[in-house]
């Protein structure tokens, strides 16, 4: 009959209007910003250095290679390698970056500086909420305001940090069991010089 | 006590006209009732932009405007002020002198529209002989209005819109004024104060509205249907949907005048809602015998914001329809329905009263309503008969 | 003042009607003229009258023509001016019917300084006339009016066929 559809529209649409205020699931409204959605864990923002332990600058674990600096498609980062050398994070001494920035304005979250770092050192934050009022130097942050902590990290994305930390870690002891290697070497001669098997250059298994 | 809350606005009306001199007061006494009548319903519009942006919302499960002011209620001073400092940009090929003169004229028109409706006991701002013809008379003016709106624009979708906008209205007058004259008939008169105080008796508790009987249950709906129409309300605003064609006659104002025009058709849609609660729902007749202490002026704008609810309601709910479905359903649907129901009503009045005029009406209707039903949706045709030989 | 004012409306509306050089223009002028009328119809009392004026010109007529305008003529202003060649001749013949109505006008009763009592004509009054006294003309004008809604249907309804 005409008019059934109708009806039963006004019907459903009279449930949901009523129902909205009796319970409140049906409204999907997130009012930001009094409330957020919580973030998955993946969640990719703009880049951040990292560094170990509590000073920002002795414990950055960039080393300068400029890798990232080559990959960025749109070729945010701009690195200036330092004259002298620091410890990194295996202990090897390295140079560090005397000017690191970013611009986040161009930056387009990609990752790919985060997948081709070698050296665990540039990692993708979760904040967002970045805007401004500076629109010409506001966005372009240098190394003091990229680096955050190994803590920080793991806070954000626990199962990547894990992940970094034990990666770290092997290299940590795989340069410290060289280095015994070769300290016990230089104090006992007799041992033979030439390379031991499973150590050195062949990739660890 | 209940006398007194009922007509306290008359009679603060006649104290404060009595400081004129007497031959000033008439002038006086309309002017303040012209004054509260405009004050009023703006109010209205404004109350009703944002109570259906977040009656819309809450029928779509999500908030509605809940910024500004306690529950989003202070909205439309944010619109006001957005619509006031806009820049008011005019098509250099424009018309100037129409292009102004459009939403200007569909403002006087709607607002005119209030001077013969009773928004409470011997609250009519004119009591016209002929207050109903005013009526469709003036929402004839609108239609003008709004065609030299798509016109002055020099724009081929404003005029299209505008062309389409007219059809429209033009098509519904008629079931419109249809249902009206049931109405009229069964009152004897064509005064709009005469219809409600036909509908202010009570027998028991229940009331004597029009809106009671088959006829006038009929025509109510078809007098709500063609309303709908002819305020461009969804799901008829074909002529001014967003998605369809740009904003159809009003797409090249912008600022002030875009809401002038936003207000002349809530304010046609409010006027033409109160005509149908004057002539179907009593006025400002309360609905049981026992509530007659509330005062009537309390009692048209409860069930005039029932009305906007409804509106509001429907337009949550359907679908735009499309310009070929709308005049179908007016010229297939509504006229030949109008006209039965005309009928019908001739059959309630010269019957007496009982059960058989109450079955026979009702059966009338009732049957019409299916068959005509059931034609428009299986799109009966008049077609030209083609003769086949046999061969 | 109220009947001078709007018979200068009247007047000037119908006068900007034939001025005017956009057609369209000359549609909306015609409109104030017809609203002058319709006010001196509500000015003389004749509320029915004059409401109809309103709801029947310019509700359905004004827009009849709009409609006819814009669907066939090309509406491009007319660049040419107005007067036209023989000028004089047509002042000159608007110059003898205005003496011819004014002299009839004169001459009649209705300009005696005797007021007689306006005939309260209650709408009621026009719709018993029209039932009971004029029935056969309101039939014939009904039969009539839907003869032409027939003829127009069947005219449409053609068309719609013969495309195939």
């Amino acid at each position: 009959m005409l008019g059934e559809g109708i009806a039963k529209g006004l019907v459903e649409t009279a449930r949901n209007f009523f129902g909205s205020y009796v319970n409140k699931d049906r409204l999907t409204t997130v009012q930001y910003p009094e409330e957020r959605i919580p973030q998955i864990e993946a969640t990719r923002d703009f880049p951040f250095l990292v560094y170990d332990g509590g000073d920002w600058q002795a414990g950055m674990r960039c080393v300068a290679c400029q890798i990232c600096e080559k990959e960025c498609p749109p070729k945010c980062i701009y690195i200036e390698k330092s004259k002298d050398k620091k410890l990194d994070a295996v202990g090897k001494p390295q140079f560090y970056p005397a000017v690191f920035n970013i611009d986040i304005s161009v930056c387009m979250s990609c990752q790919i500086c985060v997948e081709v770092c070698p050296f665990e050192a540039i990692k993708m934050d979760t904040e967002f909420e970045l805007s401004t009022y500076d629109r010409f130097g506001g966005l372009l942050w240098d190394k003091a305001r990229l680096s955050k902590s190994n803590e920080y990290y793991r806070e954000v994305h626990p199962t990547d940090a894990a992940v970094s930390d034990a990666l770290l870690a092997e290299e940590k002891a795989k340069a410290e069991a060289k280095a015994k290697a070769t300290t016990e070497a230089k104090t006992n001669p007799t041992i033979s010089n030439a390379p031991q098997p499973g150590s050195g250059d062949r990739p660890a298994s | 006590m209940g006398e007194t809350a009922d007509q306290i606005f008359v009679t603060l009306q006649h104290s404060i006209a009595g400081y004129a001199p007497a031959g000033l007061r008439p002038v006086l006494s309309t002017m303040l009732a012209v004054i509260a009548i405009l004050g009023v319903f703006a109010l209205l519009f404004a109350m009703t932009t944002v109570l259906e942006r977040k009656g819309l919302g809450r029928i779509q499960n999500r908030y509605g405007p809940n910024r500004v002011g306690p529950f989003g209620l202070l909205q439309p001073i944010a619109d006001g002020i957005k619509s006031l400092t806009k820049e008011d940009i005019v098509p250099q090929a424009a018309d100037k002198a129409v292009h102004l003169l459009a939403p200007i004229s569909l403002v006087l028109a709607a607002f005119t529209l209030f001077a013969v409706l009773p928004l409470g006991r011997n609250m009519v701002l004119v009591n016209l002989d002929a207050g109903v013809l005013f009526f469709f008379a003036v929402s004839s003016v609108m239609e003008v209005a709004i065609f030299m709106a798509g016109w002055s624009s020099r724009n081929k979708y404003s005029l299209l819109g505008a062309m389409r906008a007219i059809a429209q209205m033009i098509s519904y007058e008629v079931p419109l004024i249809l249902a009206s004259v049931t109405v009229i008939m069964a009152a004897g008169s064509l005064s709009t104060v005469e219809i409600v105080a036909r509908q202010s008796g009570y027998s028991g508790i229940l009331p004597h509205w029009f809106v009671f009987t088959p006829w006038g249950f009929a025509g109510f709906f078809l007098f709500m249907v063609a309303a709908t129409a002819e305020s461009n309300r969804s799901p008829f605003d074909l002529p001014e949907g967003e998605s369809e064609i740009i904003a159809g006659y009003f797409t090249e104002y912008s600022g002030f005048k875009f809401a002038l025009f936003f207000l002349g058709e809530y304010i046609g849609m409010f006027a033409i809602s109160g005509l149908g609660i004057t002539l179907f729902l009593g006025g400002w007749s309360a609905p049981l015998s026992f509530l007659t202490w509330i005062p009537s002026y309390l009692w048209f704008f409860a069930k005039l914001l029932a009305v906007i609810a409804m509106f509001i309601w429907i337009r949550g709910t359907l679908p735009r329809l499309r310009m070929d479905q709308l005049m179908n359903f007016a010229w297939r649907f509504m006229l030949p329905m109008a006209l039965i129901n005309l009928v019908t009503a001739g059959i309630w009045h010269f019957f007496e009263h009982g059960v058989l005029r109450w079955i026979v009406c009702s059966v009338v209707v009732v049957v019409s309503y299916v068959l005509l039903g059931r034609g428009l949706t299986q799109g009966w045709k008049l077609e030209r008969r083609i003769y086949r030989f046999a061969e | 003042m109220l009947f001078t004012t709007f018979a200068i409306v009247t007047v000037a509306g119908a006068v900007a009607a034939m001025s005017f050089r956009h057609l369209v223009h000359s549609v909306l002028s015609l409109i104030v003229a017809f609203a002058g009328l319709a006010a001196i119809y509500l000015l003389l009392g004749a509320q029915f009258v004059g409401l109809a004026q309103v709801l029947i010109y310019i509700g359905a007529v004004a827009i009849l023509v709009v409609f006819a305008i814009l669907l066939t003529r090309n509406t491009r202003e007319i660049q040419r001016s107005i007067a036209v060649s023989s000028w004089r001749q047509s002042v000159a013949v608007v110059f003898a019917v205005f003496g011819v109505l004014a002299w009839a006008i004169y001459g009649s009763g209705a300009i005696s300084h005797v007021m007689r009592p306006q005939p309260e004509v209650a709408i009621q009054q026009i719709g018993d006339a029209l039932i009971l006294r004029f029935a056969l003309p309101l039939e014939i004008i009904g039969l009539l009016l839907t003869v032409a809604l027939i003829g127009a249907v069947t005219i449409a309804m053609q068309e719609k066929k013969e495309k195939r």
